[in-house]
């Protein structure tokens, strides 16, 4: 059983917690993921993990409520055993000095970029970040990202914070302003889709960390199958990095979407149980 | 001398439909007895001979034709742990009960439902017997994968006194036991049992520990373990590689089984995994777990499943037994057809186009080879596809595995007769070495891996 050691509330819809959970600690590395399963009637679901401290024994890990798995996980509490903490799964994200590397994160994406940001600047990359969000409220780790980054650029949807519009805005000023040797995208389908559009027109090479839905995590059910250059790849064994200007997104975002009229019914039982 | 097997009791086809209780209802002790009677007791007992653990069947059906119910079952046991679980899935009548010699005559007698009567006797009566546990060796061996190649090396090993651990990659132990066979033919409640057995002969399980990344087998090997088995079975889903395969609504059976069998998406919202219920689904494949597959689909509630499947009724893998048991619970059989396409609407599956196949010359595999018939395409009108044509090999192993060596399809070189791979305190068997295969033929390459890994223990130091 695995241990949650400390929770917190980091915006309306977005919550942290630390796990005890000290094999996983001791192996995982930045861009890796573990499966989460809250109990015995619990489904599994993949999870980045945001940061991990190897002395400590601890995982921690950032997550959004939108379903009712992570509306369960954010109402528990300090000291509550999670049945399943499966991992480190998944190939760590390549890390290597390419010079420039701009990382791109969109809402709960700046958790998972941040392990990759720290590696990245500690391989002597010049690091700069874009994180962007809805609104102010929604920007989560933002100092974390700033003490990993050599530059962060914050956007918002609504203007709230930072400049006003979408992170593929402030990309692609940057793109013209200077040379970059690699962009790293990590945030809904959609944002990613668009990053890889930008860079595209500028030819630079750009990883993404997909996010497909998954039920083991190892390679056996294929669930998580995702198009990548022509090619069916499962994400679990195969990812979660690819090159963004393969993927197709259009397919991962329909697959994303294929239990959307059970996730309102598992959440309406949730409300009611919860509710007795 | 009795031509005919006494008869099992099952649930009505109609009825069975409806819940995911087992099928097969077992026999009776009368029944049991009965059956045993007709054992010729001969004095070649070729029935062993076809067993791949070598159950002493001839002396076990005895005692049951005593009356000596749990005489029985602690004979089963000196050769199998699993004798609940291989009385159900085993294909007896491709094994043991091929070679009986009332089959000449009659009926063969029934081996693999008398063992299953002994087994769930015992149970019932709570009369499960641990054995005393040997003094330990102080030799440490780590099983991976907790599937009936793993569980049998791990028993066997308990047995000969040394300290094992089973690593299992999912949240429960059985492997294919709990997330690919169905509840109503192997129910889950007796792979647990069976498990705990082993857990009372001292061997330790580690779930949701995934070798290959959590832990290397050279992490293992560095540290506290003098052996390892490598069980992992048969890894990555098979598709056919046709358009539409990624459609929303097309699962591989290894997804599908695992959504409802070991994630329970069958009572969904009481448990949170959801599975698409179908209303026209279809099944491509003709071995065992398409036929779970389909069974599976009609118990979700769908009104209509095809079993797709490229060659005549003569060539599927499947159990006769379950052949016969979807057919009467209404799957439609396509028989020599092939799917070409899958065709879409919004982003869901809206069909699948598929040819009529006619039968060749045979191919390398001995069967007749489908050749598709021109411009036999048509259309099944189909919301959730199932793919059950197979399985690869899982990379995490292999990938991680530095001296191990692979055949050209990816799969693990072990000896047959020992289990033995290119690395040294290394053994591998079942389907991670074979391909996918069956629970006995598993549990037969773990018996033999466990007496060469006791063998290497012993001489090692």
């Amino acid at each position: 059983m695995f241990e949650i050691l400390e929770k917190k509330v980091l915006s309306p819809e977005v919550s942290l917690i630390r796990i005890s959970a000290p094999d996983i600690a001791r192996r995982v590395k930045a861009g890796q993921f573990v499966i989460i399963r809250i109990d015995e009637r619990g489904e599994r679901i993949p999870l980045t993990v945001a940061d991990f401290d190897r002395g400590e024994g601890t995982l921690t890990i950032i997550f959004q409520e939108v379903g009712k798995t992570t509306k369960h996980l954010a109402s528990l509490s300090e000291g509550t055993l999670l049945a399943d903490v499966v991992g480190p799964l998944g190939h760590p994200t390549k890390i290597g000095n390419y010079g420039c590397v701009i990382c791109v994160a969109g809402g709960v994406g700046a958790a998972h970029i941040y392990p990759v940001t720290r590696a990245f600047k500690n391989a002597g990359n010049h690091v700069i970040t874009i994180l962007g969000a809805r609104s102010a409220n929604l920007l989560v780790w933002e100092d974390e990202l700033k003490m990993a980054s050599d530059e962060l650029y914050i956007t918002t949807d609504d203007g709230s914070k930072g400049r006003h519009g979408l992170v593929t805005d402030a990309l692609r000023d940057l793109l013209q302003e200077k040379k970059v040797d690699l962009v790293m995208a990590v945030g809904p389908a959609i944002m990613m889709k668009f990053v890889c559009k930008t860079t595209l027109d500028f030819g630079v090479k750009t990883m993404v960390s997909l996010n497909p839905i998954m039920v083991d995590g190892t390679g056996m059910c294929g669930a998580c199958r995702v198009s990548v250059g022509g090619e069916t790849k499962f994400c679990c064994v195969d990812g979660p990095d690819f090159d963004g200007h393969q993927v197709d997104f259009d397919l991962l975002i329909a697959r994303q979407r294929m239990y959307l009229e059970e996730e309102k019914i598992a959440l309406e039982h949730y409300a009611k149980r919860s509710d007795n | 001398m009795m031509l005919q097997r006494v008869k099992m009791a099952e649930q009505d086809p109609k009825v069975r439909i409806t819940n995911f209780d087992e099928v097969a209802l077992g026999y009776t002790p009368e029944q049991a007895v009965q059956e045993a009677k007709r054992c010729l007791q001969c004095k070649k007992f070729p029935c062993v001979q076809g067993c791949p653990v070598e159950v002493d069947i001839p002396a076990f059906i005895q005692f049951i034709a005593e009356g000596d119910f749990i005489g029985a079952i602690r004979k089963i046991k000196e050769k199998n742990y699993l004798p609940a679980i291989c009385g159900r899935v085993c294909p007896q009548e491709d094994q043991c009960e091929k070679l009986c010699a009332l089959g000449k005559k009659g009926e063969p007698l029934a081996i693999g439902r008398l063992e299953r009567f002994a087994a769930d006797y015992e149970r019932a009566q709570g009369m499960v017997e641990i054995p005393p546990r040997p003094k330990s060796t102080g030799e440490r061996v780590a099983v991976i994968g907790s599937g009936p190649a793993g569980l049998t090396v791990a028993g066997d090993l308990a047995q000969l006194g040394h300290e094992v651990t089973i690593f299992e990659g999912l949240h429960k132990a059985g492997g294919v036991l709990v997330y690919g066979i169905p509840e109503f033919r192997l129910p889950k409640a007796i792979v647990q049992a069976e498990v705990e057995y082993l857990q009372k002969l001292g061997v330790e399980i580690r779930t949701s520990t995934v070798i290959g990344k959590l832990f290397t087998i050279d992490d293992l090997l560095n540290n506290r373990y003098d052996a390892v088995f490598i069980g992992t079975g048969a890894g990555l889903p098979l598709f056919l590689g046709i358009p539409g395969e990624n459609l929303n609504g097309v699962y591989s059976a290894n997804e599908f089984l695992t959504r409802s069998n070991l994630m329970k998406a069958y009572l969904f919202p009481e448990y949170d995994t959801p599975i698409k219920r179908g209303e026209k689904v279809a099944v491509v494949g003709g071995g065992n777990v398409a036929m779970d597959a389909a069974r599976t689909a009609l118990r979700l509630g769908a009104e209509d499943v095809y079993l797709v499947y490229r060659r005549s009724e003569a060539e599927m893998p499947a159990r006769v037994e379950e052949i016969e048991r979807a057919k009467e619970e209404g799957v439609i059989f396509k028989l020599l057809t092939n799917p070409t396409k899958i065709l879409g609407k919004d982003g869901w599956v809206c069909g699948m186009e598929c040819l009529k196949m006619e039968l060749g010359e045979p191919d390398e595999s001995g069967r007749r080879r489908p050749v598709p018939i021109k411009g036999s395409e048509f259309v099944i009108d189909v919301d959730v596809v199932v793919i059950a044509i197979g399985t690869g090999v899982n990379p995490l192993i292999p990938k991680s595995t530095p001296g191990l060596k692979l055949n050209k399809r990816g799969y693990i070189i072990a000896d047959e007769e020992t289990g033995r791979t290119s690395r040294e305190g290394v053994y591998a068997g079942g389907d991670i070495v074979t391909g996918a295969a069956t629970v006995i033929l598993a549990m037969g390459a773990g018996r033999k891996a466990a007496t060469a890994i006791d063998e290497y223990l012993r001489n090692k130091s």
